[in-house]
């Protein structure tokens, strides 16, 4: 028995409607208005308060010309790529050895699941004191140049350490997904290749990562989506700098109350929702395809 | 017998070096919790304290006001868990026994469609909205997690009630239960593995959320534990000892729940993220 019953049109108990319309409208005010109040503010040249005028798509053509907004955009999608490929080749190197014969499996699964639950802005902070000042103690004595000031003030370099807190930090979640991706490949697969001779690595490539290729594909665009909203890890090492070479799109948009520029950066932040809108639509044809096999 | 019956030595080394990355900084978090002033300056973050400074901890209380910012970081997620399990499930109950009806439909997808709003984008009007409603303090934060939660928890709930018969309620309701009984006695218990993976992940959404209460709550004396800790990078910027007292007493909370817990957190986890 499916859910096709008889469709005798009952009438619907009213305490259904109490659940469902609060809820809609608290919905509704939370998110809804708040996303059409800064679409239609991004045509106009609002500064946050005050009067405004409509001026048509003229922030979006500025947005296209302006050198700091399309630096955030590299800067937010490099980074982005990188964290996110250095996360999963990590995660699923560890899935690997997590779901392997190892001893102290629990201790050690608890081990690289723990920094899920810790707040990223605080060990953005303790990292951001080993980078100033750890590290460079250790390049002066041993005498690497580069490594004896703070890699955070290095305009080349800050990026770097922020891929590394937010690879620390994003793992868990991946790992758990590739632990629950690897546990349904069948055991009988590996043993039938065993009997064939084939070698750990073969093993890899031609059995295991075509078997949980739908986990990595979720784990990319998950990761992809979460680290183009990057904020507090860089807040809490570099702050956007030196400069302003390590501002994400979600700091310039925040820089609309303080600068002035509240429209224009509603104007940013409607491109940036109609690029995570495409990378959501990808993930959703991925989904689907998952529950169906 | 075949090779991977036996215990991999190899890979259990493996594991447990590079397990080091974990747990060396968190290593350093306590030995420079620990340190005093001279010991902490030097810049040897992996030197065992000597003599131990307890008093940091005191310091860090007083400077952050910790009393306070963990009473508006208990409360901003203690009513958001709640909120979050009892406002989705209720409504994705309400949704999935009325299936049939279109407008409930689309208001499922309505919901669902939040899924692809990241914060960022709506956070400029959320903080003017808010502020002129007067709830741009711990009550604004709390009513937003459970918006921003509701997308993914309704569609978590509705998955797993439309698989339920409903011969199950039929017959409650045959004993002249109501609706709201129904729910409770009958349904709310049959969602406790999904309503505890959404309370997991409520908790650790609103316990350690940065971004949300630091642009939402106006008034700097009712910030929630993760943001206070700012005052160590402006003010006390020096202070390295006292600053990861107050670092560690921001973690502890959640590392101890989860030491405790890992085994449920883990299992539930797992369950939203393969959803």
């Amino acid at each position: 028995m499916t859910t096709t019953a008889p469709v005798i049109r009952r009438r619907m108990d009213p305490v259904y409607l109490w659940i469902i319309i609060p809820t809609l409208a608290l919905f509704t005010l939370a998110i809804t208005l708040p996303t059409v109040m800064g679409l239609f503010m991004s045509f106009t040249n609002s500064i946050g308060f005050g009067t405004w005028e409509f001026i048509g798509l003229n922030n979006y053509v500025a947005i296209f010309q302006d050198p700091a907004i399309l630096q955030s955009y590299a800067f937010t999608f490099g980074f982005a790529i990188v964290t996110v490929l250095a996360v999963n080749v990590l995660a699923f190197l560890l899935a690997l050895g997590l779901t392997a014969r190892i001893r102290a499996l629990t201790a050690l699964r608890a081990i690289f699941v723990l920094p899920m639950v810790i707040s990223g802005i605080v060990i953005a902070y303790v990292f951001n004191f080993l980078f100033s000042n750890s590290l460079p103690a250790l390049g002066t004595a041993l005498g690497i140049p580069w490594l004896s000031t703070s890699v955070l003030v290095n305009p080349d370099l800050a990026w770097v350490a922020i891929v590394i807190v937010t690879t620390w930090s994003a793992i868990p979640g991946t790992l758990l997904i590739y632990i629950a991706g690897l546990v349904t490949v069948p055991r009988e697969v590996y043993e039938a290749a065993d009997i064939d001779g084939a070698t750990p690595l073969r093993r890899l490539t031609h059995i295991t990562l075509p078997l949980v290729a739908g986990y990595v594909a979720i784990n990319m665009i998950l990761g992809v989506k979460n680290f183009l909203n990057a904020y507090e890890i860089i807040v809490g090492l570099t702050d956007g700098g030196p400069g302003t070479s390590t501002r994400s799109i979600a700091m310039t948009i925040f820089t609309g109350f303080s600068g002035g520029d509240y429209a224009f950066q509603m104007a940013n932040a409607a491109i940036f929702f109609l690029i995570v809108v495409a990378i959501t639509l990808v993930q959703l044809r991925f989904t689907q395809r998952g529950e169906k096999a | 017998m075949i090779r991977h019956e036996r215990t991999s030595w190899s890979a259990t080394v493996l594991l447990s070096v590079a397990a080091l990355s974990v747990l060396v900084p968190l290593y350093v978090t306590v030995t420079m919790a620990l340190k005093t002033n001279q010991q902490a300056v030097d810049g040897n973050a992996f030197s065992l304290p000597w003599p131990l400074s307890w008093d940091n901890f005191a310091e860090a209380w007083t400077l952050t006001n910790f009393p306070r910012a963990l009473g508006v970081s208990v409360f901003i997620t203690v009513l958001a868990v709640v909120g979050n399990v009892l406002l989705s499930s209720l409504f994705a109950f309400a949704l999935a026994r009325n299936w049939e009806r279109r407008w409930v439909r689309l208001a499922f997808y309505y919901v669902l469609a939040a899924l692809f709003v990241p914060f960022p984008v709506v956070a400029l009007p959320q903080v003017q909205l808010t502020g002129n409603l007067g709830l741009d303090n711990p009550v604004g934060v709390v009513a937003l997690h459970i918006a921003f939660g509701l997308s993914f928890n309704t569609l978590l709930f509705t998955a797993f009630l439309r698989s339920v018969p409903a011969e199950l309620e039929e017959s409650a309701r045959l004993d002249g239960a109501t609706t709201m009984q129904t729910f409770w006695r009958l349904v709310f218990p049959l969602l406790a593995p999904m309503s505890a993976t959404v309370a997991i992940f409520s908790f650790l959404g609103s316990w350690n959320d940065f971004m949300m209460p630091s642009l939402i709550i106006a008034d700097p004396s009712l910030q929630t534990v993760p943001v206070v800790q700012k005052i160590f990078q402006t003010q006390f910027s020096s202070n390295y000892n006292i600053s990861f007292a107050s670092y560690l007493m921001a973690m502890a909370p959640a590392i101890l729940a989860y030491v405790f817990t890992q085994r449920w957190v883990i299992a539930g986890v797992t369950q939203g993220a393969i959803k």
